[in-house]
């Protein structure tokens, strides 16, 4: 087979590779770390004590795919409504929840950076709520 | 009809992937793994395969086509781009072609006016649907490196960024999303509204555009609606380009609804119409610089042909000539 203008077109053949294996390459002998999130906070110790379980809101799995969503609605219902309590669905025997950020996900999830974060930073996902909503307060890693 | 052939060919590659992803865990490693390795292969070879076989066939004339003045004598204008005749000029050209979509932006509607009168109007529709979903395909696409790079770099965070900066819900609406599925829907009203058009599409014409609406959707439909364990899905592409292969079971099946289409796309690649990614490139009509009157394009097809000058006839026949009295160059 003869090839006319090799030049260009093998150049442009191997652009292509570079893009078209680029993922390969460049993760290339590294270790992959997968998230962890931790939920050993005070608060969810204490709830444990007195519940005999760990629990969120809803079931673990729900809550991994929904928590946007869930977040977007508990906003609407204060700011709009004026409704400040969750009643769970999957834990129907739990207290109702105090719909809130900051003083809900937050109390129990007070591990911002070994929780949320956790994930968040794995898919580079960045949440504009803490632009208003303030962080808790996390003393451990000020430390390290 | 023939668009209607190709939506149930798309739908039954949906149910395929879906029955797929909803069955075993063998099952779901042939199409969570081995079926998207396969065509990830298909896809690179045979790009390549295609684009040798091009690189192989001679273009026997300079049939650069132009819209502009050529160069030719110094007080007459020369078009540097429309009709370039350096190097650079051609690169320059073919970046807007590939980059703007310049030929289709002289895209023209003909229309026949009363007293057969013939009347070229503007047609731009068609190149900006074409522009807006080529573009937002490359973004999506670039965003989509999030899944595959451990440290996501910031390119990849500005654009994610910037392409959900309306922050409309939770998780926020990518504006990419909306026009790639409106501009693909535009491409395919266009194709059955207009009867010109109807008429000389074909079902290789309606299959890929069902089938990357097929995509858009099922990606638009696992971050808005059905949800699924996307911290599972960067385990598995991370797998997957580290040869270390993994399904977490916790992935939903319109991921691998999402990623059987995806598959079927790549395999389709190099053996349709969509290979004009690579294509383009090698358009003698474009790439080609319009210089035929300054260097000579010789025919790669041409072959030696036994050529008798004047000289070696003089020679044949020099003492006849002679004889005859015609003059002769050499006594
Ligand atoms: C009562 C304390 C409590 C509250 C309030 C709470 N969580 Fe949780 N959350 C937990 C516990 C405990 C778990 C771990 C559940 C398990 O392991 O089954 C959890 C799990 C999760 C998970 C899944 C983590 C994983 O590893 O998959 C997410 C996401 C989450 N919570 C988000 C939230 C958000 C967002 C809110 C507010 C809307 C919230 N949580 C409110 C205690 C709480
Ligand atoms: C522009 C600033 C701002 C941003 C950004 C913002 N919020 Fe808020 N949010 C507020 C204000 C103000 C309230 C009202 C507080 C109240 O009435 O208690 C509120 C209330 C809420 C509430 C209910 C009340 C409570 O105590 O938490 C939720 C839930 C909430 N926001 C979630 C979110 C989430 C999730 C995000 C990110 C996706 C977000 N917010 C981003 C300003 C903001
Ligand atoms: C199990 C991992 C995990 C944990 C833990 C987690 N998130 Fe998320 N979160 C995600 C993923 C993944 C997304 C992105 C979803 C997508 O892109 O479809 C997300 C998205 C969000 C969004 C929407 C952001 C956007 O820009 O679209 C908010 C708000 C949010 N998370 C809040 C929280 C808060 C608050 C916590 C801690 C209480 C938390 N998340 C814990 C995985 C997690
Ligand atoms: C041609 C290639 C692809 C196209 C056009 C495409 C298209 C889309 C679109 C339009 C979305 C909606 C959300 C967004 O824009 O981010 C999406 C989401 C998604 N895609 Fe793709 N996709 C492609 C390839 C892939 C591949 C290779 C994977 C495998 C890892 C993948 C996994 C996902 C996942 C997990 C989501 C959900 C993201 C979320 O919830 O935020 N896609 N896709």
């Amino acid at each position: 087979m003869k090839i006319y203008n090799g030049g260009p077109i093998f150049l442009g053949i191997l652009v292509f590779l570079a893009i078209a294996l680029f993922p390969f390459y460049n993760n290339f002998g590294k270790v992959n770390a997968k998230p962890e999130p931790k939920v050993d906070t005070p608060a969810i110790q204490e709830y444990e004590k007195a519940n005999g379980k760990k629990e969120c809101i809803e079931s673990k799995e729900w809550m991994r795919g929904e928590h946007m969503q869930i977040l977007n609605q508990w906003r609407d219902s204060v700011v709009r409504d004026y409704n400040r309590t969750y009643k769970s669905n999957s834990h129907p025997n739990a207290a109702p929840f105090n719909m809130s950020l900051q003083s809900g996900c937050m109390k129990c999830h007070s591990n911002k950076k070994k929780f949320c974060d956790e994930c968040h930073n794995y898919l580079s996902v960045k949440p504009y709520c803490w632009d208003c909503h303030i962080q808790p307060e996390e003393k451990e890693e000020v430390k390290s | 009809m023939t668009a209607i052939i190709s939506f149930i060919a798309v739908l039954l590659l949906v149910a395929i992937g879906y029955v797929g992803g909803s069955a075993g865990p063998s099952v779901r490693f042939l199409f969570g793994v081995v079926i998207p390795y396969a065509a990830f292969i298909f896809f690179v070879g045979g790009l390549i395969a295609r684009i040798m076989k091009w690189a192989s066939s001679p273009v026997p004339f300079n049939i650069v086509t132009t819209t502009g003045q050529q160069k030719t004598l110094p007080w007459i204008k020369h078009s540097k781009i429309e009709s370039p005749y350096s190097a650079f000029g051609v690169v320059i050209r073919m970046a807007l072609e590939i980059l703007a979509f310049r030929s289709l932006f002289r895209n023209l509607k003909t229309q026949l006016h009363e007293g057969g009168r013939v009347a070229y109007g503007e047609a731009k529709w068609l190149w900006m649907a074409g522009l807006a979903f080529h573009y937002s395909f490359a973004i999506i696409l670039f965003r989509h490196l999030r899944f595959f790079i451990e440290k996501v770099p910031v390119a990849v965070q500005m654009t994610d960024m910037l392409d959900s900066f309306l922050q409309i819900g939770a998780p926020l609406l990518y504006a990419t999303d909306v026009v790639l599925l409106g501009a693909v829907t535009y491409l395919f009203i266009r194709r059955v509204a207009i009867p010109q058009v109807r008429y000389i599409s074909l079902a290789a014409d309606y299959f890929p555009l069902f089938l990357i609406f097929g995509i858009g959707a099922t990606g638009v439909l696992m971050r808005y609606f059905t949800k699924t364990d996307i911290i599972s899905v960067k385990m598995l592409a991370m797998g997957l380009i580290s040869f270390k292969p993994v399904v977490p079971d916790t992935i939903g099946a319109m991921f691998f609804v999402h990623l059987f289409l995806l598959s079927v796309l790549f395999a389709y690649f190099p053996l349709s119409k969509l290979v004009h990614m690579g294509g383009v490139f090698l358009s003698p009509t474009r790439n080609l610089p319009n210089n035929s009157r300054a260097v000579r394009h010789v025919n790669p097809w041409n072959y030696p042909v036994h050529v008798h000058t004047y000289e070696e006839y003089e020679n044949d026949f020099r003492d006849k000539m002679k004889e005859a009295g015609l003059p002769v160059e050499k006594e």
